[in-house]
């Protein structure tokens, strides 16, 4: 028995059953499946995480996002600019107790380096409904190029707890169809 | 403590049992089934919360409540009970005495002490910064200090653990190699010490820098240590509930591995490589390579799922092949129907292995993919996973085993019988619901540790799917249903503890009802050992785990491209 | 249970292979401590040491 110590003195020569030699081979394969199946998308999938980081400083992103908003600030939202940088092009969006800043409004079907970074403790960047979740630290830069598939107003929701404000936490990206003056 | 030392003998299974190690088994096991009770109505508030409909405590309330839950159940029911295992499955089973007992009470008291220090830090209200406290947010000094004595403590019942595996082997307690529950606690023990020690090389510079002596700790170097201990703890519990199986299953039915070999190699699967799904929690932070990622978020190639997948067979077939045995050999599953589901201790195990591995464990397995996490990543699907893990697994397997350490190690007779036979019922379903609903959820992109999924006081509006705001009442409803479950358990060991008729000496206890005394022996590796039910059962499980896997690629095939 | 406890001995006596050596991969699974090292070094190197020293080449930003 299982609480008892076994009952050979050697053990390990026992005979395996076939059924369970059979669900060993089979679970093996499986695993081996498992593990090449996130290499290949490494190749042939479209979404995988870019592994491009740097440190840097919150004034420093700070700053950075600051440039973009002052060149491509196409209109106002309440508190919030509204920023349509050119497709291809670097943009911003800083997490910080309890927002996303600013909103950003890329077009259908580019190409834009994402850059994010926290102002203070550590976000959740949780893309909504598309349901794209990305942790966002402070005192670390993280870009990873997105290329938005559908046009709309989609929500950034954080998603990893940050105080007592946690939950008022809520950004908005649009996407809008390629401009026709391109 | 350390007296004379003094055995008696179990009617029941004929060990030779320490008082010294029966008193650590019976204190660790009351502490545990306390904050068991504690962290559980954390967590009905937590869950009455996120109910839309009842969104029962303020947001304050709910984060705090929401941290405590975490640590009280994650960490200290489950610690606590494990070291009642470690103590059950090494001085017990190994008829020995057990080694060090003052270092085993010290543990005991560290432990208690910093639960307490914990509970109170949290309760102050300077606390709040979940189970996790990812740096820079910070707790008041002693939060990390009472996680650390409790660290300490635990540490302290491992050494305890191994000393008596050292002394029963010296005094010959047995012969030959421990056995295989044994062998799976030690498993436990080996993943507890990696545990502690992750959790001291960064809690012990966190509580420095709470208490201003160090002025940086880095946010990503946190992480990825803290997860070294936040998820390689949860690695116990699988190590120890697995052990608790394959105890209840010789206990119940006087079932044979059917393989030593086979099982054991599995538990060597875990102690190599189940510590690296740490990195399940870091697949979509800055920085690692996709080499890092892939090798441990995979446990070295699925090399500890295996270890899982074989488990998933091996428990379900050593009581299939056990109940053939004794004649039940009707079709594929007259052995399962005629399985003693009145039987807590049965019943309770059997739920435990189904929800592990059809909920607990395929749902981790597909969100710990490198990509396919990057839609699932502090949704609820996260504590959708776990609770199909921790509480439908190991929650369920030790509840269950309770039903059977009452009769021979607290030797008093069950009470309540009718409610016990229905408590793992109320409560595996209730847990299952709550897995599935927050799985579901999750899918649906609702945030985890979140108040308000209205948004009401956001700056900005969002809404989610009118589908989500069902699954959260859904979950309401079941959490209702699993805390009922989790105070009809307490509610029986307590009144059967401290109430229920004291066994004499050499009195068997009537209920459960005792293994048949024939035990099965030698079958376990003769070559016609048919065991064709449970195969039928693994072939659903894989059919269903393959289905879900590349279903879930399908979703992530759909949103954004992004590299 | 007690009956196979006690069985134990006469199992070990009947065994026709008393005195064959243990095998190498038994010996590693009875022995706690190499496991424990093993399970300790594992982890260590390929989750914690390798990962640490993937955070320390994250670069600065310019």
């Amino acid at each position: 028995m299982a609480i008892t110590p076994p009952e050979q003195r050697i053990w390990w020569k026992e005979r395996i059953a076939r059924v369970e030699l059979y669900w060993i081979v089979i679970a093996f394969l499986w695993g081996l499946t498992m593990f090449f199946m996130m290499i290949y998308w490494h190749g042939a999938g479209e979404q995988n995480l870019s592994s491009e980081a740097y440190r840097i400083k919150p004034q420093q992103f700070s700053q950075k996002t600051q440039e973009m908003i002052d060149a491509y600030t196409v209109r106002q939202e309440g508190m919030y600019p509204v920023v349509h940088p050119p497709p291809g092009s670097d943009v911003y969006l800083i997490a910080r107790l309890w927002q996303w800043w600013p909103i950003l409004e890329l077009e259908k079907d580019q190409s834009y380096r994402l850059h994010l970074s926290s102002m203070d403790w550590q976000h959740g960047f949780s893309l909504q409904p598309v349901n794209i979740n990305v942790q966002v630290h402070p005192d670390y830069e993280m870009v990873i190029t997105i290329k938005p598939d559908q046009a709309g107003e989609f929500g950034v929701v954080c998603n990893e707890f940050c105080g007592i404000g946690h939950h008022t936490m809520v950004g908005k990206l649009y996407v809008v169809e390629r401009s026709q003056g391109d | 403590m350390a007296t004379i030392m003094s055995f008696r003998t179990c009617p029941t299974t004929g060990l030779r049992v320490e008082r010294s190690a029966e008193r650590l088994i019976k204190a660790n096991a009351v502490i545990a089934v306390v904050f068991l009770a504690i962290g559980g109505l954390f967590g009905l508030l937590v869950a009455l919360t996120r109910w839309p409909a009842v969104h029962f405590l303020p947001a304050d309330w709910f984060y705090l409540a929401l941290t405590a839950h975490g640590i009280d159940v994650l960490l200290v029911w489950i610690i606590f009970f494990e070291m009642a295992v470690l103590y059950f499955a090494s001085a017990v089973l190994l008829n020995s005495r057990i080694a060090l007992p003052w270092l085993a009470w010290t543990g005991f008291g560290l432990m208690l002490v910093g639960a307490i220090t914990v509970n109170v830090a949290v309760l102050q209200g300077q606390s709040t910064v979940m189970f996790t406290s990812y740096v820079p947010m910070m707790a008041s000094q002693s939060f990390y200090l009472g996680i650390i004595l409790f660290a300490v403590g635990a540490l302290c019942g491992c050494v305890v653990f191994f000393g008596t595996l050292v002394v029963a082997r010296r005094e010959r307690t047995y012969q030959g190699s421990i056995p295989l529950v044994t062998f799976g606690a030690l498993t436990a023990a080996i993943i507890a010490v990696f545990t502690i020690a992750s959790g001291a090389i960064i809690l012990v510079p966190t509580w420095l820098w709470s208490l201003g002596i160090v002025n940086h700790i880095d946010p990503i170097v946190y992480k990825t240590i803290w997860w070294g201990m936040g998820h390689s703890s949860q690695q116990i519990n699988v190590s120890a509930h697995v052990a608790v199986w394959y105890a209840i299953a010789a206990m119940v039915f006087g079932a044979k591995p059917i393989s030593e070999k086979v099982s054991r190699m599995a538990f060597l699967m875990y102690i190599l490589f189940l510590q690296l799904a740490s990195a399940h929690h870091m697949l979509v932070e800055p920085g690692f390579s996709a080499e890092w990622k892939i090798f441990n978020t995979s446990y070295a190639m699925y090399l500890a799922v295996l270890g899982s997948m074989v488990h998933g067979m091996t428990v379900p077939g050593s009581i299939e092949a056990a109940q053939r045995r004794r004649g039940y050999t009707k079709g594929f599953f007259e052995w399962l129907r005629k399985a003693p589901w009145g039987n807590p201790a049965f019943s309770g195990m059997f739920m435990s292995l189904v929800f592990f591995g059809f909920i607990g464990g395929i749902s981790g397995v597909v969100m710990g993919t490198e990509q396919i996490n990057l839609i699932m990543h502090n949704t609820l699907y996260v504590p959708g996973h776990f609770h199909g893990t921790v509480v439908a697994g190991t929650t369920l397997a030790f509840m269950a085993i309770t039903y059977l350490l009452v009769p021979l190690i607290f030797r008093r007779e069950l009470r309540m019988k009718k409610l016990a036979q229905w408590q793992p019922y109320v409560f595996g379903i209730g847990v299952a619901g709550i897995s599935l609903f927050m799985m579901g959820a999750g899918t649906l992109g609702v945030s985890r540790r979140h108040w308000d999924m209205t948004f009401a006081d956001a700056q900005l509006p969002f809404d989610y799917p009118a589908a989500a705001f069902m699954m959260m009442g859904l979950n309401g409803l079941f959490a209702v249903l699993a805390a009922v479950g989790g105070v009809m358990f307490i509610v029986v060991v307590v009144g059967s503890v401290f109430f229920g008729r004291k066994l004499a000496d050499d009195e068997k206890p009537a209920y459960p009802p005792a293994p048949p005394t024939a035990t099965v022996a030698q079958y376990g590796s003769e070559p016609e050992m048919r065991i064709p039910g449970t195969t039928l059962l693994v072939g659903v499980f894989f059919i269903a785990f393959v289905l879900y896997y590349f279903v879930n690629w399908k979703y992530l095939s759909e949103v954004w491209p992004l590299s | 249970m007690a009956a196979s406890k006690n069985n134990e001995g006469d199992g070990n006596a009947a065994d026709p292979q008393g005195d064959e050596p243990i095998p190498i991969m038994q010996q590693l699974l009875d022995n706690p401590f190499l496991l424990l090292a093993l399970g300790i070094a594992v982890p260590t190197i390929f989750y914690i040491v390798w990962g640490i020293i993937e955070i320390t080449q994250i670069p600065i930003a310019e």
